[in-house]
């Protein structure tokens, strides 16, 4: 598909050309440096903004950018106890039980932005190999996979994450319990880890279907083709055919279409918490915080406000990314 | 054409089956029970009940027993937490978000079809861009911020609406609204898509020539196909209204299915819990089957293919 018009020196590939035409895309150019900096605040600058869950009752509901003095005692040596004030700098306010509404929000923003990549990992791997197993096998193989697919379709998606979902956390707990007990794994870390990741392997786990159905339509008209034959005639086994030669060349449009299913992997993990199936406290996520919002929107609005906008904007530069990225690999479906 | 809606049956029921057997054992595999939340219950007294509700028994015979009441008699069983008949509760809750369900998808019909022809017709206007920047919204928006937003900016400034409540048709509309958004948008741009994709075509620019009225055009010559697409995503968008109406039921506090499900999620109810997954599947059966028969009357192509 290179644009024969525009072939350099150097030679041109569908990566080269895509990224080119990705470029001069603004919104889309826009949506993934602000990206970039969302990763960046929840990830990095997250860890600055200190503990997300240390409650501060004298200071609930703190304005938008007010500061509270926070006064600990602070034991000494000889038992007496010395009372030590801290300045503590609400950005964004605080909420509820004082907390810090700017550190819950880039914590529950390292969720969200996980479960987008984490589950579409799952569901990649998975639907890239069954699509390509089943368009590969062809015959009866194919026909019985693609019913079981044709099957699960029909299955009401939310429904079976969140059963599936809490059948999940109750092996990775015991998962998380024997790592901390016999291979002295850190212990807040890995069961927080326990924590969430249910919600992620439950979403990714169910959420293939689509990427099944696509690839094995690409895998069925590539297997016709000559360099396809050619790698069959010279007795290459089937693994090495479907993993070196097929599967690569079907990677533009699942890409395509995993960065579509990020944003609404999204969705579904905040729904399911906004609903209280999802994450559990102590843990958060943007859809707990929305949740938390809601209840006191009437005097409280920026609690709902907030979150809400960090989601809402996030979500908007997935998809004009999404979409940049659909039109700059494949020009002939981008819009006129 | 009944042999291929004969075959859907067929396949639906068969999905049915899946369905049923895969929540059975993914229930049974789920950690507690019903009455794990029960306070101060004595061992004996649990062992009582778990034999009233036929419990005890290992997973495949209770699996065989229910599967045959339900084939036999119709009937769902009984739930422990709320102490009545499954049926009875699905009864009483599924007209709430029947109509719910049925009012928001007719918010999106309205809303999407005709703003997607629109912006087919007005392509690269200003009425194309407004149009599918509100459709970016209507998906990047969740329902559970919109409708704290309507909530708080229409509810409470509006004496007609209520915040929260299921008592006369007004209330039913910003709960429509809440859910039917989302759809929308998607309606929208499939909408958008698939006009485009037939008003550039020969036999348009033909009656364009002949000139035949712009409206005419639309209305006769490019409408049913440029449908297609919307049509073919009436299936999943049945499907997005079951699971949208989980948080909207929440939010507008409506007495429908979805809190069901969730409290017989949370309470290991699961007499409860497969007979709110069976409905749901039957819904989405029925509905794909009623997509599936509307596509194919619509594309000829497709009917012949049957």
């Amino acid at each position: 598909m290179a644009d024969t018009s525009t072939v350099t020196e150097k030679g041109t590939s569908l990566w080269r050309d895509a990224w080119l035409r990705l470029r001069k895309n603004k919104v889309a150019v826009v949506s993934g440096v602000f990206l970039i900096v969302m990763f960046l605040l929840c990830f990095v600058a997250a860890w600055f903004t200190g503990d997300p869950n240390e409650q501060d009752l004298a200071n609930k509901f703190a304005a938008v950018g007010s500061s509270s003095e926070n006064i600990q005692q602070v034991r000494q040596d000889d038992g007496s106890s010395i009372k030590e004030t801290r300045t503590l700098l609400h950005l964004l306010g605080t909420d509820q039980m004082g907390r810090d509404l700017l550190s819950r929000i880039l914590f529950g923003g390292q969720v969200s932005l996980l479960v987008g990549l984490i589950a579409t990992s799952v569901a990649f791997v998975i639907g890239i190999s069954y699509g390509a197993i089943s368009g590969y096998a062809g015959g009866r193989a194919d026909a019985i996979m693609m019913r079981a697919v044709d099957t699960l379709y029909a299955i009401p998606f939310l429904v079976l994450v969140i059963l599936l979902q809490e059948v999940l956390s109750g092996s990775t707990s015991e998962v998380a319990t024997w790592l901390v007990k016999h291979w002295k794994f850190p212990d807040e870390t890995t069961h927080r880890l326990a924590n969430i990741l249910p919600l992620f392997l439950a979403i990714g786990a169910l959420g293939w279907l689509t990427l099944a159905r696509i690839t094995r339509s690409q895998i069925l008209s590539l297997k016709q083709q000559e360099f396809a034959q050619a790698a069959i005639s010279l007795g290459l086994s089937p693994s090495r055919i479907l993993f070196r030669h097929l599967i690569p060349n079907t990677l533009g449009p699942a890409i395509v279409y995993v960065t579509l299913t990020i944003p609404s992997f999204i969705m579904y993990e905040a729904t399911l918490s906004f609903l209280g199936l999802g994450i559990k406290a102590p843990d958060s996520s943007w859809g707990v915080l929305i949740k938390d919002g809601a209840n006191y929107m009437e005097t409280q609005p920026m609690l709902l406000i907030l979150p809400a906008l960090f989601f809402t904007t996030t979500l908007f530069a997935l998809n004009f990314l999404g979409d940049g990225l659909r039109d700059a690999l494949d020009p002939k479906a981008a819009k006129d | 054409m009944i042999g291929f809606i004969f075959r859907r049956v067929l396949q639906g029921l068969l999905v049915l089956f899946v369905l049923y057997t895969l929540s059975f054992f993914l229930i049974k595999a789920l950690p507690g029970d019903a009455f794990t939340t029960e306070k101060a219950m004595s061992p004996e007294a649990k062992e009582e009940q778990m034999k009233r509700f036929g419990l005890d028994k290992p997973w495949v015979i209770q699996y065989g027993l229910r599967l045959q009441r339900l084939l036999l008699q119709q009937d769902l069983g009984i739930s422990p937490k709320k102490n009545r008949k499954v049926s009875l509760i699905l009864q009483q809750s599924f007209p709430a978000s029947v109509v719910l369900g049925l009012n928001a998808f007719l918010v999106a019909c309205v809303i999407g079809i005709p703003l997607g022809i629109f912006s087919a017709v007005r392509k690269n206007t200003w009425v194309d861009y407004a149009s599918m920047g509100f459709a970016m919204i209507g998906i990047c928006v969740a329902a559970f911020i919109i409708g704290p937003l309507l909530q708080t900016q229409v509810a409470m400034r509006l004496p007609a609406f209520k915040v929260a409540g299921w008592d006369n048709p007004v209330d039913w509309i910003l709960p429509a609204i809440t859910l039917g958004l989302a759809p929308a948008a998607y309606l929208a741009r499939l909408t958008r898509g698939g006009m485009l994709e037939v008003l550039g075509q020969d036999f348009v620019r033909t009656a364009q020539a002949k000139g035949v009225p712009p409206l005419t055009i639309i209305t006769r010559h490019t409408l049913r196909g440029g449908l297609i697409p919307s049509v073919a995503y009436l299936g999943p968008a049945f499907a997005y209204l079951i699971s949208g109406s989980f948080v909207v039921e929440t939010i507008f506090q409506v007495p429908g299915m979805g809190r069901h499900f969730i409290d017989a999620t949370i309470d290991r109810d699961e007499d409860l819990l497969l007979g709110c997954v069976l409905y749901y599947g039957f819904l989405i059966v029925i509905l794909n089957l009623v997509s599936d028969i509307i596509q194919a009357s619509l594309n000829p192509r497709l009917r012949e293919s049957l």
